[in-house]
């Protein structure tokens, strides 16, 4: 990893160099529009292609990836992304089918969709997919957009409220309010359950949905699952289950099985697609049977061996431009072929093997968040080596010094010092013993030498940043 | 070390006030300006209302948290500390001198009984 | 020695059997103890596994099912723009240390997604002329959603006014984004703007749904003469020859950024750009990456401005996004510099002199006409009979024609140019018209 600076595109530009040759306009030229509608003058950089791949090149050699490291970062599902699901997106009929096209000159693509729909209803048990929401949070947008539909229609007006338990991911709460919902917290009990009686005070006629992440994001299996969803239930309220670790129970147990009402999966965690940086996602929604005239519109149905583009009956309309993430739909239909049902079970219970070897090899050195089993990921504390001056941050940065990338911090927020690791399945014995070996290193060093931990990174390109001149006083474009 | 200066009052809420005649100038404490971190941003309510006791008027930001900022006293805003929009770090290194948040026409002093006194504050701190 | 199924787990058998040695179980059952028992290892038909080879087989010909034809002889738009993606884009996006890394939370080890999104942030803000723009929205439809909450937060005002050029299918992604939180959605002509009533803001599309350029600067003075934001959502491909948002007195701009560097894949994955004033970043959602310095005083790149987002605000953040599309933006920061200023510029003139050169030819046609006026590279014409018919017979001659764009029992067709529709595919296009 180089430490120079690598200057910004317009530092480098020079007039006169250019990196692609374009056609000729080729006939015959109109007038243009009238001079007040017309631009002036456009700044962008003049490169040559070689310095262009150069700098590109470069700016991804500062990257730690799954192609290059270890990302045992909890809720996030840092898997291998396979190269095949690469491969087969960038087929032309996918990559150039318009999607204004007619239905019938699009089949390929529908059909794509509709076997996707059908596994994933399948996996989750709730048969009702759409594959419209463009990530997570829209998915749970979407579910939520649902449940008002549904109890609207079916004159349950006065309900104004979204119980989310305590240890829930921000995108809940936020998806709440733009719901219209006001989110009511749900505590949870230190052996890491939803505490049932606080929920039994809670859950009420204004109840319009408990949102649950299951398993937890303490990476717990709630034990009282079946009753969590009869208490929202006879209540009159609706249960939302995050799919966000959905990785720890392919093939294991289903959502819809559980008397889970509406739940979406990330397709780029447990379905492999790679993250990007940051998106493209892709956040399928699932819901019963009942619940599936209220998808969201386009819907991909088959009939008489024709796939149709349909409104559903009661549809809660379009929330994007066209029909989701194709590209990403894609490579996890693609994935979901490569492994079958039995390549499935694997993930899960491979998954959950690695966090709970993690925990166990750690729990001597690292207080746990919580003693038992856990699940596909495991939260540890990082309270003891505080003594010392070591918080779950320094611990994160020594991590990315010794070439692993860090693990979720100080998430979930009922965690002091949290330090949430993932391993997924991926990740081979060896390499997770490497990163256990590292892990007692640090928290030896912790007590004997704290100030190797809190001074890292020191192998990487940047030092630890000012993030607080960087907020105080935004500099966001080259411009500026 | 933990600054709370004598001579002020203060609230549960961690807010300062120190009262010359009906006017309130009020700030937030070491204690939450510490645990809070750097603060970068610091957003108070424009309204010219008359505000109640314990009332939201603003927002104060650190590079990862967000905090909701309360009246100790009722009563109407009349100035902004304008010199935290470029220099909100007053509030990490100076925070009852130049970290002054607001100044406050007090509708009723008598409030005051609402609010802690600095050893009332330690306390409320253990 | 028996392998597992997946081809992408690395631990063996006996690793397993070592590993729940060593976690204390005799089985990997145990592990599962606090799931209801008689609600585990469901009966899951899937449809059968394949091997990579059988994998590209099945996909390979599912794709032919796609009737995709050469690209330089499509008219399809609306939203969505056939251009040429070059080289240099599809090399980048496919170096996975872009493609398969996270989320820059730890800008140490993630300085080049962030210096990349920077790129993205600093070269769409120059070619819209709008001072600030964050790392990129779902799509172009969200963020003009997103762009009207926006405004709705920096005025207080819960009224927002589309106006006639924006698009029916937009106008539907905003209810579906506002229709919880009591905004009022006002259409343009409705609106009486001789009263003293003040709105967050006033939506227009330019060049519009159906091509045509509009009087943004117009209309930017009457809705701020009501105190308003104007949002524009635009065309970037436009931009390289219409004069940006920023001139025009856009306050917030947007667009789909798929015309910039992405393929069509049906719709997605795309970019929604989302920019504004410098004055409203704090109620500008999403991610947004900053410049600043490390401990050592040298320049470095971090996600900023993060307590505006949910992971931090919960539920009173900015909005819920949180995975967005920085690889998208990747694309479109080296498709960008990849063009460069002059090669914008000529794209943008291919686009409009094409395109007005078809029309003109097609209205030759006896029983086809014109409509547009004032257009960029869309135009709608209107045809004599059901445009059915004449897509039906373009396609059988390998073109895909226009959109059917027909209203009130009249046939209407639009049509977009590309620089990937050739002059002689446009000549043959004219001359196959001609026999319908």
């Amino acid at each position: 990893m180089s430490k120079k600076e690598i200057k910004l595109l317009m530092d480098q530009s020079k007039k006169g160099r250019k990196s692609i040759n374009l056609p000729e306009i080729g006939v015959k030229k109109s007038d243009l529009p009238d001079k007040k509608f017309l631009r002036s003058e456009l700044i962008l950089p003049e490169i040559s292609q070689l310095d262009l791949i150069r700098y590109f090149t470069n700016l991804s050699s500062l990257n730690y990836s799954i192609d290059t490291n270890f990302y045992p970062l909890g809720s996030c599902t840092m898997k291998y992304n396979p190269k095949i699901n690469e491969q087969i997106a960038s087929y032309e009929g996918y990559a150039k089918s318009h999607p204004n096209q007619t239905e019938e000159n699009i089949q390929g693509s529908l059909k794509i969709i509709f076997e996707l729909q059908e596994e994933l209803g399948e996996i989750t048990g709730l048969p009702g997919v759409s594959l419209a929401p463009l990530a997570g949070a829209q998915g749970e947008y979407a579910g939520l957009l649902i449940a008002r539909e549904y109890q609207k229609i079916n004159v349950m007006n006065e309900k104004s409220v979204a119980l989310i338990p305590d240890s829930a991911h921000g995108t809940n709460p936020a998806s709440a309010s733009m719901a219209g919902l006001e989110s009511v917290t749900v505590k949870t009990t230190k052996e890491g359950d939803i505490d049932i009686d606080d929920l039994r005070s809670k859950a009420n006629e204004k109840t319009s949905v408990l949102m649950l992440t299951l398993p937890s994001t303490l990476g717990l299996f709630e034990r009282n699952i079946l009753e969590i969803t009869e208490i929202v239930h006879k209540a009159g309220g609706l249960v939302y289950a995050d799919g966000a670790n959905l990785n720890a129970l392919l093939g294991i147990t289903r959502f819809g099985d559980l008397g889970i009402d509406i739940c979406h999966s990330n397709l780029h965690k447990t379905f492999s697609t790679p993250h990007g940086g940051g998106g493209p996602g892709s956040g399928p929604v699932m819901v019963t049977k009942q619940l599936s005239k209220y998808l969201p519109s386009p819907h991909i149905i088959k009939e008489n061996s024709k796939y149709k583009i349909v409104s559903p009956e009661n549809s809660i309309g379009r929330i994007n431009g066209f029909f989701g993430s194709f590209g990403i739909i894609l490579r996890a239909y693609v994935y979901i072929r490569s492994l079958g049902i039995e390549g499935l079970k694997e993930i899960s219970e491979n998954a959950i093997i690695n966090a709970n070897y993690i925990q166990e090899k750690l729990k001597g050195h690292y207080d746990l968040a919580s003693s038992r089993h856990c699940m596909h990921e495991t939260v540890l504390s990082a309270n003891k080596q505080k003594l010392n001056g070591v918080k779950a941050l320094d611990i994160a940065k020594k991590l990315l010094d010794e070439g692993f990338h860090a693990p979720t911090m100080y998430f979930p927020l009922i965690v002091e010092e949290a330090l949430m690791i993932e391993p997924t399945e991926t990740e081979s014995k060896e390499t997770i013993d490497d990163f256990i070996e590292t892990m007692i290193k640090i928290s030896s060093l912790a007590s004997n030498d704290p100030e190797k931990i809190t001074s890292a990174p020191k192998n990487l390109p940047v030092g630890r940043l000012d993030e607080a001149q960087a907020a105080r006083n935004p500099i966001l474009t080259w411009k500026q | 070390m933990m600054e709370i200066p004598n001579e002020l009052s203060y609230s549960k809420d961690h807010e300062w006030v120190k009262i010359e005649g009906n006017i309130a100038t009020i700030g937030i404490t070491y204690h939450a300006s510490d645990s809070l971190g750097d603060v970068v941003y610091v957003d108070v309510i424009t309204s010219r209302d008359n505000l109640n006791q314990f009332d939201k008027f603003g927002e104060i930001e650190s590079v990862k948290a967000v905090s909701d900022l309360y009246l100790p006293l009722g009563g109407k805003i009349m100035e902004i500390n304008e010199d935290l929009n470029n220099n909100p770090q007053y509030i990490n290194d100076d925070c009852y001198n130049k970290g002054w948040i607001i100044k406050l026409e007090v509708n009723n002093l008598d409030e005051m009984k609402n609010l802690l006194n600095a050893e009332e504050y330690k306390k409320n701190l253990e | 020695m028996k392998q597992k199924a997946s081809p992408y787990i690395p631990t063996t058998n006996e690793d397993q059997f070592q590993m729940l040695k060593e976690i204390g179980v005799n089985s990997f059952h145990d592990l599962l103890n606090d799931l209801p028992q008689n609600y585990i290892w469901p009966n899951i038909k899937l449809k059968e596994m394949l091997s990579e080879p059988e994998l590209t087989e099945y996909f390979k010909e599912t794709s032919k099912l796609n009737n995709v034809v050469n690209t330089n002889t499509s008219f399809l738009g609306a939203g969505a723009y056939n251009h040429y993606v070059p080289s240099t884009v599809q090399a980048m996006i496919q170096r996975g240390e872009f493609l398969t890394s996270y989320t820059p939370y730890q800008p140490e080890a993630s300085q080049g997604t962030l210096q990349v999104g920077f790129e993205f942030q600093s070269l769409v803000s120059q070619l819209f002329e709008m001072e600030v723009c964050n790392a990129g929205m779902y799509d172009g439809p969200t963020a003009l959603a997103e762009g009207a909450l926006m405004a709705c937060r920096i005025k207080n005002n819960d009224k927002i006014i589309v106006h006639e050029s924006v698009s029916e299918r937009f106008l539907e992604i905003l209810k579906s984004y506002t229709k919880w939180q009591n905004i009022d959605i006002l259409k343009f002509n409705e609106v009486n703007f001789s009263e003293d009533t003040e709105y967050a803001c006033l939506l227009v599309q330019s060049p519009n749904y159906l091509g045509e350029i509009e009087d943004v600067e117009s209309l930017s003075n009457l809705i701020h003469k009501k105190n308003g934001l104007l949002v524009q959502h635009t065309y970037p491909t436009s931009l390289g020859l219409l004069k940006p948002p920023g001139k025009l007195n856009a306050d917030i701009s947007t667009a789909e950024g798929q015309s910039l560097g992405v393929p069509l894949s049906l719709g997605g994955p795309y970019i929604g750009i989302l920019t504004c004033k410098k004055e409203f970043i704090r109620q500008l959602p999403g991610r947004i990456i900053g410049k600043t310095v490390d401990e050592n005083g040298k320049t470095a790149y971090a996600l900023t401005l993060q307590t505006r987002e949910q992971h931090i605000r919960r539920e009173r953040a900015t909005s819920n996004i949180c995975t967005s599309t920085q690889l998208i933006g990747l694309m479109v920061a080296v498709y960008l510099a990849t063009l460069g200023p002059l090669g914008l510029k000529k794209i943008s003139e291919i686009c409009y002199h094409r395109a007005h050169y078809l029309s003109k030819e097609i209205s030759k046609i006896s029983g086809f006409k014109i409509i547009s006026k004032n257009f960029f590279n869309e135009f709608v014409i209107e045809v004599p009979i059901d445009p059915k018919i004449i897509n039906e017979f373009l396609l059988k001659n390998k073109i895909e024609g226009g959109l059917d764009v027909s209203k009130n029992k009249q046939n209407f067709l639009m049509f977009a140019v590309t620089e990937l529709n050739t002059p002689e595919e446009i000549n043959r296009t004219i001359e196959i018209l001609k026999k319908v």
